[in-house]
């Protein structure tokens, strides 16, 4: 242990190679998933394990991969007006929205009404996790950034508020907190100064759940899966049904769709 | 000889005394995490915690590695003290377990300016405060 502590105080490159070569927590707990995936699994692509036929989350302790595009499909068609239950689920997931209502409180989800001369629509808006975004493009810090599987998070360590990717962004999705936070969800820490948006519930989707907004909708208005595993019930949904995407002009390739437009 | 040796002994000891009693008053009083060790030997987590800290928190955001071992979030956790009302005193509070020895060295954590410095609800506080 002395050589490590050494290494790290001598030289922090030494410290990436040494000190956190931790044993994988798979390899200390037996308990845990990583060994179910290890008798059971049969590797088809980094990180896509199946289990018994069915394509589950990674393990804990490896990395998000490409092979996997994480998506939304927002079926306007069953979407109920005035029911704001996917708002609601969000905010009560993140601990966004501040009491007071004002119009610079952030704001992950909201709802949206389309009116034509026949009939209205309603539908929820977010992040719409583009492949090419264009918030990351014009990002200073890097603190915008899309991860392998396609969900688009700031890292709040490294953004300086400048707020570039909210204007950047053709989708309105992003806020910037104005005023300091207490109390904040131990999963989403969330701070003053900072711009945050739809994290589509990485923290649950890394822990094989649903993004909240999809387990709340009541009216399975949300479908929720992997764009690019063909037996997914999202893209058997866009396989079979016409779908569209908010600006497909702007050729930002969101990983939001909707139907029922 | 022995006499001698004894007589050293002694003016040493008395020497000492006012010495380690001065160390304990003007030490940190760190609490005890809940655990029987920490994830780490004590003495490398207390010269390296935030570069673990840093590392983890690089491989959650961008790699999605949600591993327990080096979290915040199983720190925080395990590292909770009560306060009057049984609930986990946050970062506002010198009983904080970060705060017993950042308090005491003057030097301020940014971590809980985004990050939450008490356990989820589900995690309720298990060790008594302010113990050595």
């Amino acid at each position: 242990m002395s050589n490590t502590t050494q290494g790290i105080r001598g030289s922090p490159v030494a410290a990436e190679n040494v000190v956190f070569k931790t044993t994988p927590e798979s390899a200390t707990d037996p308990s845990r998933r990583g060994v179910l995936t290890g008798a059971l699994a049969l590797a088809v692509a980094p990180g896509v394990f199946l289990i018994g036929g069915r394509a589950v989350a990674k393990p804990n302790d490896q990395p998000v991969s490409e092979s996997v595009r994480w998506g939304l499909l927002v079926d306007a068609s069953r979407c109920a007006e005035g029911c704001s239950d996917c708002v609601d689920a969000c905010r009560e997931e993140h601990g966004w929205g501040g009491a007071g209502g004002k119009p610079t409180d952030p704001q992950w989800i909201r709802k949206v009404s389309l009116k034509d001369r026949t009939r209205t629509v309603s539908l929820p808006v977010m992040c719409q996790h583009c492949e090419s975004p264009p918030c990351v493009d014009v990002c200073p810090t890097g603190a915008s950034f899309r991860r392998a599987d396609g969900i688009v998070l700031v890292d709040r360590h490294i953004c300086i508020g400048c707020r570039y990717c909210m204007m950047a962004c053709p989708y309105n999705a992003r806020s910037f907190v104005h005023e300091d936070i207490e109390g904040q969800k131990p999963h989403m820490p969330r701070g003053k100064g900072c711009v945050e948006s739809c994290t589509l519930c990485a923290h649950r989707v890394d822990r094989d759940q649903q993004p909240a907004c999809v387990e709340r909708c009541a009216h399975e208005a949300l479908v929720f899966g992997n764009l690019n595993d063909p037996e997914s019930v999202i893209a058997q949904r866009l396989a079979g049904q016409t779908s569209t995407r908010i600006r497909p002009d702007l050729k930002t390739n969101p990983g939001v769709y909707y139907q029922g437009l | 000889m022995i006499r001698r040796l004894v007589a050293l002994a002694v003016v040493v000891l008395i020497g000492a005394m006012p010495t380690v009693l001065a160390v304990e008053g003007l030490s940190p009083l760190i609490p005890q995490g809940k655990g029987e060790r920490c994830v780490e030997e004590t003495g490398f987590m207390r010269r390296n915690h935030m570069e673990l800290l840093k590392h983890q928190r690089d491989e959650t955001l961008y790699k999605g590695i949600r591993t327990t071992r080096h979290s915040l979030q199983e720190c925080i956790a395990c590292h909770a003290v009560p306060g009057a009302d049984g609930t986990p005193v946050t970062i506002a509070s010198e009983k904080h377990f970060c705060n017993a020895c950042h308090g005491y060295a003057a030097v301020s954590p940014d971590c809980f300016m985004c990050h939450a410095s008490t356990p989820g609800p589900d995690r309720p506080p298990t060790i008594k405060g302010g113990e050595l």
